[in-house]
């Protein structure tokens, strides 16, 4: 048994209680317009150039046997459509300029990657994290590791999407202490301009996760004009509160992942989206406090 | 903190420290009519002579009273030690960094009586004299440094015999032993007989002292118009009168009497690390305790009692020293450091009340001195940790946070009864000791990346062409990488023993020219063997050796295996090759080898198994081997701002680090490296076996905004807890972020105030040198977190 990732964060603290190692899955079902971890989005390994890092060497030059480096008058060009991420020139790059985003790791060795940190763990109340991209989209390989981590006696806590066949969810959601979940649109329609699906299914899921009494920590990204408009945040709130769900994390649009769409080849990135106020915060934050919630900004 | 205070520790921050020649006019003065005494009593004659002569001095509102010189920071010379020279009057007084007003009649008396006396006949010259051209051509190179050179061994602390004793009780003591002697029986007898003479004379001129004080408060509260400071003038002088010829009765003698004894023996040489109280919370609570309760003592009245003892410990720079000497050591701290917590001797919990008055101190003075740490034993409780974690948040660098039950490991390890190992704790930087009972002189430090680049270069020094280690073969000659760590022991053996053999007869020197009657009436049990400290006195004599660079030697060598002998990307020739151009024309092969080798510091067990076999290589030839005090040899791993000295005298390293530039510091990655964050640092700092050290120092940097927050406090106290299960001995934590230090670089005016932790101690951000704040900007930033 086998699952695609491309992080491994350890001493992480906003994924769950204590310190925790959080796995990134690689895979997303959806595409949000304002997605800061666009190398999530594939379920492949992809290569990813760091052009800053660059010395110009040619080292990597005669490694790609898909002629996707080309020499350009000062520097080279990637054309990211022929690269089959072989990983030959990333092999080859002295200065780590040329990366590979995503590996394959066994059920096995990634449990002993886990456990380095158990006395952390066990110091600070905390454990292991499975997030995204969307964990789900690799149920069997999720399936598997938090049975194996619970079977170590291991906190576990799963950072999704909601995006997931019901039956999957049904079946990973008990083997989880601790769920981490993304609401961002309530209208549908909006939902499907913004992140390029239905919410269904997503919400389908909530309210089944919290109809069942799992521990669920609602994660709502606030990006004006397009989670913070016409009304959605006070739909969140009204949509929480009925559910029964306590405890929110209010996160605001940042850009600090703008830079990978371009070294991931991405066409296109996001750089006109504007970054929430200090008083759009403020206020995104009271209302929701109104329905009851305990908000946390920054989570 | 109250408007005395206030202005005391205005007064130590706002006056530069100066040269003062009058200790140096006075040690002339005696020597020249020395009386035909043994060198002992001659020691004890001419301490005592210091002291009847010295300026004293009452500052106003102060209400502990004492300094080593004429005023605050007025800074004593030592020529029976290290003479300086006139030019190096000029560098003290003209250097950018850690300077020392000189003024010109101290020039003169330089000129006209002190140099011509001692140039020839110091301690400094005596050594150099006595040393092998293998040894200078070494030292000269920078494979390691010598702490003797420049001042005298010292690196022990208190335990608590002067809250029990006075000196007339000691004398009593001594009185006592040397009545037992019998030259019939002991042919030591006269030996021993002038050291107890002597240690006799010590505690009469400690005495005479603090009757001095007591005399000139009296005259001073004569004259006083102000009754309040009239009574307070008053009180002092009974306490002089009093401490520290008998035991202290309260909380104000107990510190007094703790700091006439400081200032004695770091007047009666310049002893490493000055002098050190020790668990200054166990020590002081009884006292604190009964002042409590007999109400004479609000506990406001106590944190202002102690924190007038702060500004005397920060009044006290650390004495001027030049070459070598300075560049391992460049701060005004002089490494006193007060210890928290922990255990007492008999295994229980010694978090007290006073633990936390202390800690507000430290809170709130932000003084450079005195260095201030917390002994975190699992016994301790987490309220303990998290109050020192709030303090540490602050981001000025201390206290520092050690591993209680470690430190008692280490020294039972090293042949300590448990009780005396309870009651050490930590000096200096990271120094592990059995306080009041243990000389544990540190001796210089010793340059890993220097022996790895004599090792590829068959013992040559490519910076001089000089012949430096042993000849251990050309690098093309090396066929796998167990040959290139074959010839780097061989030449670690080599130059470690170069150096031991050197410390074994500096320390016969120390002990046979310079002894310290004052000190060895302090430490368990000179006076029961009637034998000086310096010359194995103590009840523990460990002599420490302390490598540097052990992060950036294990890199090297890690670099090596991976690219040479692994992936066979570059040959061993090829490497040296561009080692010796500092990678001129080889960029791409610099850049491979410093982001492509695997490092220490990410939990990378490739890199980590090395750190360990350079540490166990380390270990065998150091560890247990006999010193010249009847102790043994063994190792710790600090650096203080030697990494910087040592990163000059070097060349490029596997690692990719160009020439010139620093090692790593203490056992901390090399700087930048560490890209697992901070658990992954932990992990691979806790593979080496730091029970069988005296100490190890790491240091960590967190940006102030990952610790906000009752979450940040509780995050930093797991992180701590959890590696002292795994048996870590140290960590400390920068909480600053790059931006703010290069702000501070660029304008260092508005900046004046910004402490940051440099290696086992704190300094001010503008007083270190360029090249160790560009350093400290490297160190990586733990933004995980």
């Amino acid at each position: 048994m086998t699952g695609t990732i491309f992080r491994v964060a350890r001493a992480s603290v906003h994924d769950g209680p204590g310190l925790r190692t959080t796995i990134f899955l690689k895979g997303c079902p959806l595409r949000c317009q304002w997605c800061h971890s666009p190398e999530s989005q594939q379920p492949r390994p992809q290569l990813a150039v760091h052009d800053e890092r660059c010395l110009v060497c040619g080292t990597c030059l005669p490694g790609c046997e898909h002629g996707a480096i080309e020499e350009e008058e000062k520097g080279y060009h990637t054309d990211f459509g022929r690269c089959r991420a072989c990983g030959a020139c990333v092999a080859r790059c002295p200065s780590g300029a040329r990366e590979l985003v995503g590996r394959v790791v066994g059920v096995d060795e990634l449990l002993k990657e886990i456990e380095r940190d158990v006395v952390f763990f066990d110091e600070s109340g905390g454990g292991v994290t499975f997030s995204g991209g969307e964990p789900l989209m690799q149920p069997a390989f999720l399936e598997a590791m938090l049975t194996t981590c619970r079977a170590r006696g291991l906190h576990t806590a799963v950072d999704t999407c909601g995006m997931a066949e019901p039956a999957t969810f049904a079946r990973v959601a008990p083997l989880a202490d601790l769920f981490l979940f993304d609401v961002k649109v309530i209208d549908d329609r909006w939902h499907r301009h913004v992140t390029g699906a239905s919410n269904h299914a997503i919400l389908a899921n909530l309210r089944w996760l919290c109809a069942e009494h799992r521990r669920v920590r609602v994660r709502f990204p606030l990006v004006p004009g397009l989670t913070d408009v016409g009304g959605n945040v006070e739909r969140v709130g009204q949509l929480l509160a009925s559910l029964g769900v306590q405890d929110l994390d209010l996160l605001p649009y940042h850009r600090a992942g703008l830079a990978k769409y371009d070294r991931l080849g991405f066409a296109t990135a996001p750089t006109t989206l504007p970054v929430p106020s200090a008083a759009d915060v403020d206020r995104a934050a009271q209302v929701l406090r109104d329905f009851g919630l305990a908000v946390q900004v920054g989570g | 903190m109250t408007p005395r205070v206030a202005r005391l520790r205005k007064e130590t921050l706002d006056t530069r420290p100066w040269l003062s020649a009058e200790r140096a006019n006075l040690l002339t003065e005696f020597y020249r009519t020395a009386p035909a005494a043994s060198v002992p009593v001659t020691r004890a004659l001419a301490f005592k002579y210091l002291l009847e002569h010295k300026t004293i001095y009452i500052g106003d509102e102060e209400l502990v009273v004492g300094e080593r010189g004429p005023s605050p920071k007025g800074t004593p010379t030592y020529p029976e030690l290290c003479c300086h020279t006139t030019t190096d009057l000029d560098v003290l007084d003209s250097r950018e960094k850690i300077s020392f007003a000189v003024s010109p009649e101290t020039r003169q008396a330089y000129a006209e009586r002190v140099i011509p006396f001692w140039q020839g006949r110091s301690m400094r010259d005596a050594l150099f004299a006595e040393m092998s051209d293998d040894w200078k051509a070494a030292y000269e190179a920078g494979v390691f440094t010598e702490f003797m050179e420049q001042r005298a061994p010292g690196h022990t602390v208190l335990g608590d015999v002067i809250y029990r004793k006075g000196f007339l009780d000691l004398q009593r003591d001594i009185e006592a032993a040397l009545a037992a002697l019998d030259p019939l029986s002991d042919p030591e007898a006269y030996d021993k007989g002038q050291q107890l003479r002597a240690m006799h004379i010590a505690a009469d001129a400690i005495i005479g002292f603090a009757r001095r004080h007591a005399e000139l408060a009296r005259s001073l509260a004569a004259k006083e118009a102000d009754r309040d400071r009239q009574a307070e003038l008053q009180r002092i002088a009974e306490i002089c009168a009093h401490v520290p010829a008998y035991p202290p009765r309260t909380f104000h003698e107990a510190i007094q009497a703790y700091w006439f004894v400081h200032l004695g023996v770091i007047t009666e040489l310049n002893t490493w690390d000055s002098f050190n109280p020790g668990h200054l919370d166990q020590h002081l609570q009884p006292f604190y305790a009964r002042d409590r309760a007999a109400g004479i003592l609000a506990e406001d009245q106590a944190r202002e009692l102690l924190q007038c003892l702060w500004i005397k410990f920060n009044n006290q720079p650390a004495p001027p020293k030049v070459g070598v000497t300075a560049r391992e050591s460049g701060t005004y701290t002089d490494f006193a450091n007060i210890n928290n917590g922990g255990l007492t001797r008999t295994g229980e919990d010694a978090v007290c009340d006073l633990t936390y008055v202390i800690l507000d101190v430290i809170d709130e003075m932000r003084l450079l001195q005195p260095s201030s740490n917390i002994q975190l034993s699992k016994k301790n409780p987490d309220r303990f940790l998290k109050r020192a974690c709030e303090i540490v948040r602050k981001g000025w660098g201390q206290p520092s946070i050690f591993n209680a039950d470690l430190v008692v490991e280490e020294l039972v390890r090293q042949g300590k009864r448990l009780e005396d190992a309870r009651e050490g704790g930590t000096s200096g930087c990271v120094e592990t000791g059995a306080f009041g009972r243990e000389a544990y002189i540190l001796t210089g430090y010793f340059n890993l990346p220097k022996v790895l680049e004599l090792a590829l270069n068959d013992g040559r020094d490519p910076r001089t062409g000089r012949q430096i280690g042993i000849r251990t073969g050309k690098p093309g000659s090396f066929e796998s990488f167990d040959a290139v760590f074959a010839a780097f022991t061989r030449q670690l053996q080599h130059l470690l023993e170069l150096k031991m053999r050197a410390s074994n007869v500096i320390e016969r020197l120390y002990a046979t020219r310079m002894p310290a009657p004052f000190l060895s009436l302090l430490v368990d049990d000179c006076i029961a063997r009637g034998r000086d400290y310096n010359a194995g006195g103590a009840r523990y004599n460990t002599t420490y050796l302390m490598p540097v660079g052990v992060g950036t030697v294990s890199d090297s060598l890690s670099a090596i295996k991976h690219h040479v002998f692994d992936d066979r990307a570059v040959t061993m020739g090829e490497l040296v090759g561009a080692l010796g151009a500092d990678f001129d024309g080889r960029e791409t092969l610099r850049q491979m080898l410093w982001h492509r080798t695997p490092r220490y510091g990410n939990d990378d067990e490739r890199a980590d198994a090395i750190l360990r076999d350079v540490c166990g290589a380390l270990f065998g030839v150091v560890d247990g081997r006999p010193n010249a005090k009847g102790g043994q040899w063994h190792v710790n791993y600090l650096s203080t701002t030697c990494h910087v000295y040592f990163g000059a005298m070097t060349g490029a390293t596997p690692d990719g680090r160009r020439a010139g530039e620093p090692v790593s510091d203490g056992i901390s990655p090399v700087q930048g490296t560490d890209r697992g964050g901070p658990t992954a640092v932990l992990r691979s700092a806790a593979k080496m076996d730091h029970a069988r050290t005296g100490g190890t120092l790491l240091n960590l940097k967190f940006a102030p905004d990952v610790l906000e927050g009752q979450e940040g406090i509780d995050r930093l106290a797991h992180l701590v807890r959890a590696y002292f299960k795994l048996d870590g001995h140290h960590v400390q934590f920068n909480v600053v972020t790059a931006d703010t230090l290069r702000a501070a670089q660029a304008e260092p005016e508005k900046y004046r105030d910004l402490i940051v932790r440099v290696a086992g101690y704190s300094d001010y951000f503008c007083d270190l040198t360029k090249a160790l704040q560009d350093e400290i900007i490297a160190r990586t930033e733990h933004r995980a977190l």
